[in-house]
């Protein structure tokens, strides 16, 4: 309803001007006069914002926009749901966000531990995990903690903040740019420009992205997640794909700055420290996962408990997930209409892969939107 | 046993899991119904012919959680619901209600009785009457608080299906789409959204009877989108009535609230569940007729024309953005705010 006041005062969500950019956009796309420009997106909110407004039936044939390793959940590896998942059967009470629940381990995920009499519940965040620990004193309580940078730095926040004795972190925090080096070196790939997410340079700013734009060669914008702001990102990057310009551009200033959120990076590294590890289905990524450093020790429950998993492992393998290509999907060389598992074994209910478990994964995405990128896809 | 051995509460969202389970599991209970609807047909009740009419029978259990929430309760919920169901196969006059209600022991009587004040308000102000009923308590902890169970029967002389579109048919919501999931999902979260989320809880077989009586036979598909909400109905009128479903998103009415507490909670208002509302399949000639009967009732202020049934694409739903077309999904399991 345009008389609505709440959508009048949605002005990044204006179709006209929408259409406008998208003109724009094929001119561009037009004076470059290649068949196939691929952009990358880093985000899982980025590609709900693209599948949600239909957003790929406005962009030009020849541009391929497709999402990259743009979800903490998907990227998460069987063995560190293993721990969660051995913890949980050491009697610790683990913690962990609603989408980690249905995420395979090698032979069990947290929520069939649940099902199983493990005590594993669902909280939005660090504080209520918090207050579940206060309420049970007499119990180890672990917070298996997934998230970017972003999300980071609300669990550094609590650490340093102090934790209730009972409670501990098993870290799954993933750093993202050294994924999308990961990414745009590979060897084969089409990327030739990333859209970097918004909400996570608010924390780190737009400057970090500098040195690998020049590396790469590559441009790298940052943007936010209204319609209007994803088309006028991908207008820029096509620009700066025309002219050649490897560096990083600022589509979203109205949140993001330069050098970003100084006291919140410094909380982020005072208590975690990259290390290198492996991202589910792409690679082993160096200093992309986040761990506790060696002084929190007391409350990092990889040091505070011995996590068996190999007690896990006395079983055959999962068959279908050799199939499964969310790997190549994250990277950018396939998508879910290229997965002979994506929308028949594989399902939000029953996931094979990852990437169909979080609400930030790409073919969970394809799937909630109806199975196709958009309706050019099928005629 | 893996989580797929179970039945889980995605089963019971009202989406695709919820129909897979009731097809793989209780479908061949049912025999065929002569001349009528039975147990496959998956609507909103059963049509039984009985000489030149039909007899419509329904039944539904309520648990809601809280029990009173922003515009109603779970006695106003239990009425209504029966209400609908059996408006919605065309019986817009119920003959007779049950009512079957399981206690959990410790129950406070005074919620009880507001629990029934609240049942029979809803009774009279849809014509309803519960003519006989059961009563059984459980030990602590056996049931969760309390269960209601109505059954409800209707005669009506025209059974309106879920299966009647045909291309070119319109599509007509009787008003502002997710108020109820909305005020119930933002209650039991307990998250603290300003402003007046309510849920839109009531019997509206007058609302519909105002419908039938403009469109006559014009009225080829009616069901309410309770669980899965409006997306879900669309798509049971997509494949039961081998037809494409083209929905404008922006002239599907939408609260302000419900608008902004979707947007903050990542959910489509779409998918989110509605107790006081239907979806009606009109033939195109009679539109505008069943809008304005529609409208000049006090629970229909807000109906609007939201999109059409086309030739193509058909068992799909394909919603237009204003950006651009995409197909719309129906929910899988319940649907929960996102995280981030």
């Amino acid at each position: 309803m345009t008389s609505d006041p709440l959508l009048a005062q949605l002005k990044f969500r204006d179709p006209q001007k929408a259409r406008a950019l998208a003109a724009a956009l094929q001119r561009e796309v037009d004076a470059i006069g290649r068949d196939e420009i691929t952009v990358m997106h880093v985000c899982g909110s980025h590609e709900q914002s693209i599948a949600r407004f239909g957003i790929r039936a406005l962009l030009p044939r020849q541009l391929s926009l497709i999402m990259g390793p743009g979800c903490p959940v998907c990227v998460t590896d069987a063995p560190e749901i293993d721990e969660g998942v051995a913890l949980a059967r050491q009697g610790c009470r683990v913690l962990t966000y609603g989408d980690m629940l249905k995420v395979p381990g090698t032979v069990q995920s947290l929520g069939d531990a649940q099902a199983d009499g493990g005590k594993v519940d669902v909280v939005y965040g660090v504080e209520q995990a918090v207050e579940i620990a206060k309420a049970r004193p007499d119990e180890e309580v672990v917070f298996f903690s997934s998230g970017f940078e972003t999300t980071a730095v609300g669990t550094a926040a609590a650490i340093l903040r102090g934790l209730p004795k009972n409670l501990s972190v098993l870290s799954a925090h993933k750093y993202v740019p050294p994924a999308m080096e990961i990414v745009a070196g590979m060897p084969g790939s089409k990327v030739e420009a990333f859209l970097a997410a918004g909400h996570a340079a608010i924390i780190t700013g737009c400057d970090c992205f500098r040195p690998m734009a020049r590396k790469y060669r590559m441009p790298i914008v940052v943007t936010g997640f209204e319609p209007l702001d994803v088309l006028a990102a991908v207008l820029k990057t096509v620009e700066m794909i025309r002219r050649k310009e490897h560096d990083v551009a600022n589509c979203y200033p109205r949140c993001v700055t330069g050098p970003g959120n100084l006291p919140a990076q410094k909380m982020l590294w005072r208590v975690f420290e990259p290390v290198g590890g492996q991202w589910r289905g792409i690679a082993v990524i160096p200093d992309g996962n986040l761990r506790l450093k060696p002084e929190f020790a007391a409350v990092d429950a990889r040091r505070r408990f011995r996590i068996d998993v190999k007690g896990l492992w006395d079983y055959a393998p999962r068959q279908l997930a050799d199939r499964c290509i969310c790997g190549e999907i994250m990277a950018g060389f396939k998508s879910p209409k290229d997965c002979p598992l994506f929308g028949k074994e594989c399902l939000p209910e029953s996931p094979v892969g990852a990437c169909m478990v979080s609400s930030e994964g790409t073919c969970k995405i394809w799937h909630q939107y109806g199975g196709v990128p958009d309706l050019k896809e099928v005629g | 046993m893996a989580a797929s051995d179970r039945v889980g509460l995605r089963h019971g969202a009202g989406g695709r899991a919820m129909r897979r389970l009731i097809e793989e599991v209780f479908l061949g209970l049912g025999g065929p119904v002569e001349g009528g609807v039975g147990l496959a047909a998956m609507d909103d009740g059963a049509a039984i012919r009985l000489g030149d009419q039909w007899v419509v029978m329904t039944t539904d259990s309520h648990v809601v959680h809280p029990r009173f929430f922003p515009g109603g309760d779970i006695g106003r919920l239990s009425i209504s619901g029966c209400v609908n169901d059996l408006a919605m196969m065309g019986a817009t006059e119920p003959l007779g209600l049950t009512c079957a209600v399981i206690i959990e022991d410790g129950f406070p009587r005074e919620e009880l009785e507001r629990i029934r004040d609240s049942m029979k308000r809803a009774c009279e102000e849809s014509g309803a009457n519960v003519v006989t009923g059961d009563t059984k308590v459980m030990g602590k902890g056996e049931v969760d608080g309390i269960v209601l169970n109505t059954a409800g029967v209707a005669l009506t002389r025209r059974v309106v299906t879920d299966a009647g579109l045909r291309p070119g048919d319109k599509l007509i919501v009787t008003g502002t789409v997710g108020d109820h999931g909305m005020a119930v999902m933002t209650r039991r979260h307990a998250l603290s959204i300003e402003g007046d989320l309510r849920s839109d809880v009531a019997p509206i077989n007058r609302l519909v009877r105002a419908a039938l009586d403009a469109g006559g036979d014009d009225v080829v598909a009616m069901k309410d989108p309770t669980r899965g909400g409006v997306a879900s109905v669309l798509h049971e009128f997509a494949e039961k009535g081998g037809v494409g479903v083209l929905v404008d998103e922006s002239s599907v009415p939408v609260n302000p609230e419900v608008r902004a507490a979707g947007e903050m909670l990542g959910i489509d208002p779409l998918v989110v569940a509605n107790e006081g509302k239907a979806v009606i399949g009109v033939r195109a000639g009679s539109a505008e007729k069943v809008l304005a009967a529609l409208r000049s009732h006090p629970l229909g202020r807000q109906a609007a024309i939201v999109g059409a049934a086309i030739a193509e694409r058909p068992g799909q739903v394909i919603l237009d953005t204003g950006f651009g077309r995409r197909l719309l999904a129906e929910i899988e399991g319940e649907p929960l705010p996102r995280i981030c």
